[in-house]
């Protein structure tokens, strides 16, 4: 490591630093946007408060809708947790070099989505005070899908943290020396009581002394020896790989909970594969959206260029036709099969009451993000970010039309008709200020939430880039981090190409 | 259980005359006597032929339900009611559907018994349309299915199948996941989504025999006013149908009751009467059988979803 410090000095320094400023500067933005996103996230508390003390029923539920929102917010975000983590697993595992940038913000992302998609089982539960009853083993009941998915989901995150802390561990060392070099942590003078000034400084004297204690136990005894340096390179290849299908099971298994019943829609042998590639999806197109915002955030430009974002989209894409092609495969089969039941019900998303939100996601998360990367003008930085966030957005519409149309169409009632087009109305469920509130409040929790983890764990991962140029092995100190497309005329060339005109495809 | 020659609830301890009567729906219906729990345990066991994973698919797929009242685990070979010694009364309804008017007296007792509000219709009367367009009413209580869809889905088994052979609910456990009522193919079970209604004191306890009041937060449904049965009272609904279209029945028995004080054999009553299950192939075998009058069709008509 010392070694390739001193060959790529310069770099080194710059990405050092670059990596560190999130945590030892507070950026005039940092307080606003915290307060912000935390007003919205206690204005979701208070909602689910409100909830908890009238019933389920404020949430616009009833017996026709007995899941709805709440559900669907449960599968998109433990979903979107499921890009970052696999996207950095592949990555890793096919040693795409390009992906060297990118890895902790993915991993940070799935880091955090995954307890906020959990935590949707609260507002879920009619009788949350009970929840102790899913964790305490007597009783169990296994073969219960729900209980499933408990373990699925609760040693997926196991998986994720150790998937996040591994490739931190170098991290940490180098955080903990840089910190502990008097030249960079420069404690502020205390001022005077009273004063904003000296308060700024006793808190982020404060901050730092914690990320100090944080850096001194997460990185332990790391030396960067060269047994060290094999062992870690070896669990993370092994959690790489074990992270994939444990991600793919969670999401089988959450289907599971849905297609154990005997209801038209939910009881497709296809949902655990439609779960998978949904998360996939939507997953990914978080990861573009939460690497854009911090590229921006904490100037990150000369290490992520527009390419990173190219091939991301060709990523997401892939994902997205692959969910387009099971979406066509599902309601065709379905709406074959006769006039009734299935048929009904596909009838009843395509043309029927839910005939917005599907058209929504058909044209949002199917035809503009494959447009968008198809054609060679739109494929760009921003092209990119705007179909990323039209995926994320209109993927969770589509969790709406999974999971509410086959819980809210009656099954003792006359049967399914093609009378009904009562266009945006989602059967017997309707929206309340409540789900809304604290969907928003768990949207908020996921930038707020990384902007807490980057206030103390660096933004890049010094040592997988360091560790990339050490592997190209040039002579000059540029050289090695030119390998990885994150020197500063790169970024030049690539901000000065006319829009359309990049070759990526060639260059990827 | 499929090469068994015999319909379901053929045998001595089931309604034994419901054999004929039932043969047109099961023939109609063929794979569905394939019970799933005992078809997943029966293919976990034969694929693999390990004993151990035997027992474990016994554990996951098994209802959980007392041996008496539980005939479809894996490995038995008479799908029956029960062996009457183990029980004294195994429930069941009859449902009299020429004489249904749709009056909703039986919906209104229910509720006014269990203090329930007006959407929680734990027994309700649906207008049906048969395939000439012509209406009927249909009361639905709980089917009380010999193999309820409810049960094993619950993540902390707050279903519980009493070896009466009625599936209850036990509140105090339940944390109203809702997976329940995803599961129930009837629609028969309502969620408490705001708080009971103010109730009296009661002749029972809250318990899942009597689950009054409602607690916020649970699943609730139909009991068949279990609580009541010991003593020789009829369930509400059965007591105050004016036109004696709800029958109690009780298998072990072979005897069924109206609120018109008819008494009438079961077994000899269904088979006169061709008396049919609802949704039969979705394989439940419900305890609840009706006895159609106007050309009606239960499952063609009322299964498409």
């Amino acid at each position: 490591m010392d070694d390739g410090m001193e060959r790529t000095a310069i770099d080194g320094r710059h990405l050092r630093s670059a990596a560190m400023r999130p945590i030892m500067e507070t950026p005039r933005w940092w307080w606003p946007a915290v307060l912000a996103l935390g007003a919205v996230v206690v204005a979701g508390v208070v909602a689910w408060a409100v909830q908890l003390g009238d019933g389920l029923g404020v949430a616009g539920y009833n017996d026709n809708a007995f899941w709805a929102v709440y559900e669907a917010d449960l599968v998109a975000f433990i979903g979107v947790s499921y890009g970052g983590a696999v996207v950095s697993a592949i990555l890793r595992l096919t040693n795409a070099q390009w992906r060297a940038p990118l890895t902790r913000i993915a991993e940070a992302t799935a880091l955090v989505t995954l307890p906020i998609g959990m935590l949707f089982i609260i507002p879920h539960l009619g009788s949350p005070q009970k929840i102790w009853e899913l964790i305490w083993p007597p009783y169990w009941n296994l073969s219960s899908p729900i209980l499933w998915d408990f373990f699925a989901v609760s040693t997926y995150l196991l998986a994720t943290i150790v998937f996040f802390y591994l490739p931190l561990i170098p991290d940490l060392a180098t955080c903990r020396a840089y910190l502990d070099d008097p030249n960079n942590a420069r404690t502020g003078d205390s001022l005077g009581l009273g004063s904003i000034a000296g308060l700024r400084a006793r808190m982020r004297n404060a901050r730092l002394r914690t990320a100090r204690t944080l850096y001194r136990i997460g990185a332990g005894r790391w030396t960067a020896t060269n047994t060290q340096r094999r062992l870690l390179h070896g669990s993370i290849g092994l959690v790489a790989i074990m992270v994939i299908p444990m991600a793919v099971s969670v999401h089988s298994v959450l289907s599971f909970a849905f297609a154990s019943s005997s209801r038209a829609g939910y009881l497709e042998t296809i949902l655990p594969v439609y779960f998978v590639v949904a998360a996939l999806y939507s997953g990914v197109a978080l990861v573009v959206l939460t690497v854009a915002a911090a590229r921006k955030l904490y100037h990150l430009e000369p290490y992520i260029h527009r390419r990173h974002f190219v091939r991301l989209g060709f990523v997401l894409v892939a994902f997205g036709a692959a969910y387009l092609y099971l979406t066509f495969t599902e309601y065709l089969i379905d709406g074959y099969s006769g006039a009734q039941g299935n048929a009904a019900w596909v009838r009843q998303i395509i043309v029927g009451r839910y005939w917005v939100p599907f058209w929504i996601y058909f044209v949002a998360a199917g035809l503009i993000p494959l447009l968008i990367v198809a054609v060679k003008r739109l494929r760009t930085m921003n092209g990119v970010v705007v179909a990323s966030g039209l995926v994320v957005v209109a993927m969770w519409i589509k969790r709406l039309v999974i999971v509410v149309p086959p819980a809210s169409e009656p099954l003792v009632r006359s049967p399914l008709t093609s009378s009904g087009f009562l266009s945006g109305d989602w059967g017997t469920y309707h929206f309340t200020w409540v789900p809304i509130a604290i969907t928003l409040a768990a949207t908020a929790a996921i930038p707020l939430l990384l902007l807490v983890v980057f206030r103390f764990v660096p933004i890049l991962p010094v040592a997988e880039i360091e560790e990339m140029s050490e592997q190209h092995g040039s002579t000059n100190g540029n050289g090695a981090l030119d390998a990885l497309e994150v020197t500063t005329p790169n970024a030049r060339l690539d901000e000065r190409q006319p829009v359309g005109a990049g070759d990526e495809i060639g260059r990827s | 259980m499929n090469d068994e020659p015999q319909p379901p609830n053929s045998g001595k301890d089931g309604p034994p005359a419901a054999t004929e009567t039932q043969s047109e729906p099961q023939e109609t219906s063929g794979p569905a006597r394939i019970e799933r729990r005992s078809f997943l345990g029966r293919a976990v066991v034969g694929g693999v032929g390990v004993t151990a994973l035997g027992a474990l698919a016994e554990r996951l797929f098994a209802t959980p339900a007392p041996a008496g009242a539980s005939p479809t685990k894996a490995g038995s070979s008479a799908p029956t009611a029960s062996s009457s010694g183990q029980a004294d009364h195994q429930w069941a309804m009859v449902i009299d559907l020429r004489y249904c008017n749709g009056c909703k007296l039986c919906t209104a007792a229910c509720q006014a018994a269990h203090y329930l509000r007006p959407e929680q219709t734990w027994i309700d009367v649906f207008t049906m349309r048969t395939a000439e367009n012509k209406t009927y009413s249909m009361p639905r209580p709980c089917m009380m299915c010999e193999d309820p869809p409810c049960v094993p889905v619950c993540p902390v088994s707050a279903n519980v199948r009493t070896s009466d052979g009625l599936t209850l609910v036990d509140q105090s456990r339940c944390i109203g996941t809702r997976i329940c009522m995803n599961a129930c193919p009837y629609e028969a079970r309502y969620f408490n989504w705001s708080d009971s209604r103010s109730v009296p004191r009661q002749p029972f306890p809250q318990e899942p025999e009597w689950p009054v009041p409602q607690q916020k937060g649970t699943v609730g449904k139909c009991i068949f006013c279990a609580a009541m049965l010991p003593s020789g009272q009829v369930p509400e609904c059965v007591a105050d149908c004016p036109m004696g279209v709800l029958y109690l029945g009780d298998i072990v028995r072979d005897v069924a009751v109206n609120g018109l004080g008819n008494t009438v054999t079961l077994s000899t009553f269904l088979k006169e009467n061709d008396a049919v299950r609802f949704k039969e192939s979705y394989g439940t075998s419900p305890r609840v059988w009706y006895i159609l009058g106007h050309g009606q069709d239960l499952e063609s008509d009322t299964s498409a979803s």
